[in-house]
């Protein structure tokens, strides 16, 4: 209960931080926009092309706007040494991590949501019809994403070349989580009953727990001076 | 009259990769005492407090705050002291009571209105109250951290360089405010630069140098030029 | 040095020695890919002693996370640069052998693709451990990042397997009677066992070294 609380609080701060200042939001809402620019210059007009592209189009705007939000994600903790604060809060320090991945799962979310607007409009695609199939492969695979990504984030935070040596170490480490997800993501938009792709949905959802599992485990670790 | 101190150091060491800033530091401060840190930038001072925060791990040697080892029983730390280092762990785009109802949530201390706005009005923050971090000055950042303790009530304060970079109102009103935590019974250890204001609460000073302690003397009667005498006389000698 | 290392070293040489003689001289020619195969000899035990090489960096950072043993941190540093260097070996010797066989140099073949995956975790694994400045930080994180990279090694074998399968079946991990020529098998458990005692002297080395600099940093 006062656990949940915690996480619940730390969720509030960030989302509440967020929602006033609206930096990473409008930031990521205009790389957004251009990753599809660029994904139109350089795969050329022909629209037979983007939409065989698409599941892998997709998962890149995904990833590479998640690698720009979750880098930034502990950047708010180091601005007056807030961090000290949250490592000498009394009690588990696994509810900060869960509170902060949630609030980053939603950051993703979002962003997510306003990609697949973009390239429904943008690309003159119909993405309504698979939605509601799409919406489990999409929460499955950001759940993942934004588990390590919140641990990996912790721990660059403190580095010098962080932003660098972030993309290094997550991306390699989410390889099963992306081939899943465009897989799964392919299939669906072939018009594909989710059941036919149930061992990429069981493999997300395995990773999600492990990733999830060590973060509750490790973040002690992590935060610690 | 001989309480348990409520800070005890003995032969505490600290090295960062080779490099040995603490030494063999050993120091007391009892309750109902203020002891002034004195030294040159790098003496280690910031690290003193931060290991006994429990921010930091010592190399050797043990630190005890409150009764509890700093290394071995952190958690037991954490509940009986407040820390006010350089950043004053406030976000900036949340307004005063919200940074103060974060920490005391995360804290499990008392988050309800008219506690938050209690401890507000005991550093005088609760007309600004709704008003974002982002414009305060500094003086009222270190305020609102202080607002912390308010609620906490930790029996030993840890602070960096409190006065730094406040103007003169502002650290009048924080004199005023650690003179009456330390007639309640609060220990404090206070890491400060400067001769004149820092030491106004202070019933001691220990000057640290060359990773130890290099004077440790009451303050009594002694005049900031005294003090400023002595600082030069150890901090040379032991650098 | 000690004696100790000294004769795991030797032990190492003559195994490696033994099971050259063994997969050039003494092993028959395959039957369909001939003289080729033989690569399988480093191929094979290169990959399944990096496995063993990063279950030790995956054992050593969990207890190193519990206890704080500065011993464990060396361990496990050190296993995961020998580890990748026998990934490295892996995948060489796959792309030489894919090269006669299958006429390319590189394919995206499940069991090439998840070693490189492998491969490219660990380096960034050491890549963390060298940008870090503070040793102790510097251990917590790696070993934070070792205990995830090795628990996401079936996670990237499973993903890579089911997104491409073009290798031939496991050679040893099969289940099932092994259809090879009785001295095959002689020759790549030879082959394994002086891999692992390389492993092991690389690995002692490379501990002892670690505990020297730091002792000189100190």
């Amino acid at each position: 209960m006062i656990y949940a609380r915690r996480a619940w609080i730390v969720l509030w701060k960030d989302l509440l931080s967020e929602r006033r200042s609206k930096e990473t939001l409008n930031a990521l809402f205009f790389f957004s926009l251009l990753l599809l620019f660029l994904f139109q210059f350089t795969l050329g007009a022909d629209r037979e092309r983007l939409v065989a592209a698409l599941p892998g189009l997709l998962w890149l705007g995904f990833i590479l706007s998640g690698l720009v939000g979750l880098g930034r994600a502990f950047l708010a903790e180091r601005e007056n040494d807030c961090w000290e604060g949250l490592l000498l809060a009394p009690g588990d320090k696994s509810a900060i991590y869960l509170g902060k991945v949630a609030g980053n799962l939603l950051l993703m979310l979002l962003v997510e949501a306003i990609l697949l607007v973009l390239f429904a409009v943008f690309f003159n695609l119909d993405l309504a019809a698979h939605l509601l199939p799409l919406a489990p492969v999409i929460g499955l695979g950001t759940i993942g994403f934004a588990a390590v990504g919140t641990l990996f984030g912790a721990m660059t935070a403190h580095v010098r070349a962080r932003e660098l040596l972030f993309p290094v170490l997550l991306l390699p480490v989410q390889v099963p989580v992306l081939l899943g997800a465009v897989k799964a993501t392919e299939a669906v938009l072939l018009g594909e009953p989710l059941a036919a792709v149930g061992h990429w949905l069981g493999l997300l959802a395995a990773a999600d727990v492990i990733y999830l599992t060590v973060g509750v485990l490790t973040f002690d670790a992590v935060l610690e001076a | 009259m001989t309480a348990d101190p409520s800070i005890h150091v003995i032969g505490l060491g600290k090295a960062f990769g080779g490099h040995l800033v603490l030494d063999d530091v050993s120091l007391d401060v009892r309750p109902g005492e203020a002891v002034a840190l004195l030294g040159p930038n790098g003496a280690g001072k910031s690290t003193l407090l931060r290991i006994l925060a429990t921010l930091l791990r010592a190399s050797r040697g043990t630190a005890r705050v409150a009764g509890y080892d700093c290394s071995r029983q952190p958690e037991s730390v954490r509940a009986r002291v407040g820390l006010l280092a350089h950043g004053a762990w406030v976000y900036e785009d949340l307004t005063a009571l919200e940074n103060l109802k974060f920490w005391a949530t995360l804290g499990g201390l008392p988050n309800g209105p008219e506690a938050l706005g209690g401890a507000l009005a005991a550093v005088e923050l609760d007309r600004v109250a709704d008003e974002r971090v982002r414009t305060f000055s500094l003086g009222m950042k270190r305020r609102l951290a202080l607002a912390r303790f308010v609620l906490a009530r930790p029996p030993v304060l840890l602070l960096d360089e409190p006065f730094a970079g406040i103007d003169q109102r502002a650290g009048k009103w924080l004199d005023e405010h650690l003179g009456a935590f330390k007639a309640a019974g609060g220990a404090i250890l206070m890491a400060t630069h400067s001769f004149g204001r820092g030491l106004g609460v202070a019933d001691r000073i220990a000057i640290l140098a060359g990773g130890r302690v290099a004077l440790d003397t009451p303050l009594g009667a002694l005049a900031p030029d005294d003090v400023r005498r002595l600082y030069d006389l150890h901090a040379e000698d032991g650098a | 040095m000690s004696g100790l290392q000294r004769g795991l070293g030797w032990l190492a040489v003559a195994s490696l020695t033994a099971g050259i003689v063994m997969a050039l001289g003494v092993a028959p020619r395959e039957a369909t890919q001939g003289n080729v195969q033989r690569i399988m000899y480093v191929h094979v035990p290169a990959i399944l002693i990096a496995y063993l090489a990063f279950a030790v960096v995956l054992v050593a950072s969990v207890i190193y996370l519990w206890r704080r043993a500065a011993g464990a941190d060396r361990l496990a540093h050190a296993s995961a640069e020998v580890g990748v260097v026998f990934t490295g070996i892996n995948i060489a010797t796959g792309s030489i052998w894919g090269k006669p066989t299958w006429g390319t140099w590189w394919t995206w073949d499940a069991r090439l693709t998840s070693a490189s995956i492998m491969f490219v975790i660990y380096l960034g694994y050491l890549l963390l451990r060298a940008m870090i400045e503070d040793r102790e930080r510097g251990a917590r994180f790696a070993a934070v990042l070792g205990i995830v990279a090795a628990l996401d090694i079936p996670l990237v074998h499973f993903s890579v397997y089911w997104w491409r399968t073009l290798h031939q079946p496991s050679t040893l991990l099969r289940p099932g009677p092994a259809p090879m020529d009785p001295t095959f098998v002689v020759a790549l458990t030879i082959n394994l066992v002086a891999f692992a005692l390389l492993y092991a002297y690389f690995l002692a080395r490379r501990v002892r070294l670690l505990e020297r600099e730091e002792q000189v940093l100190a």
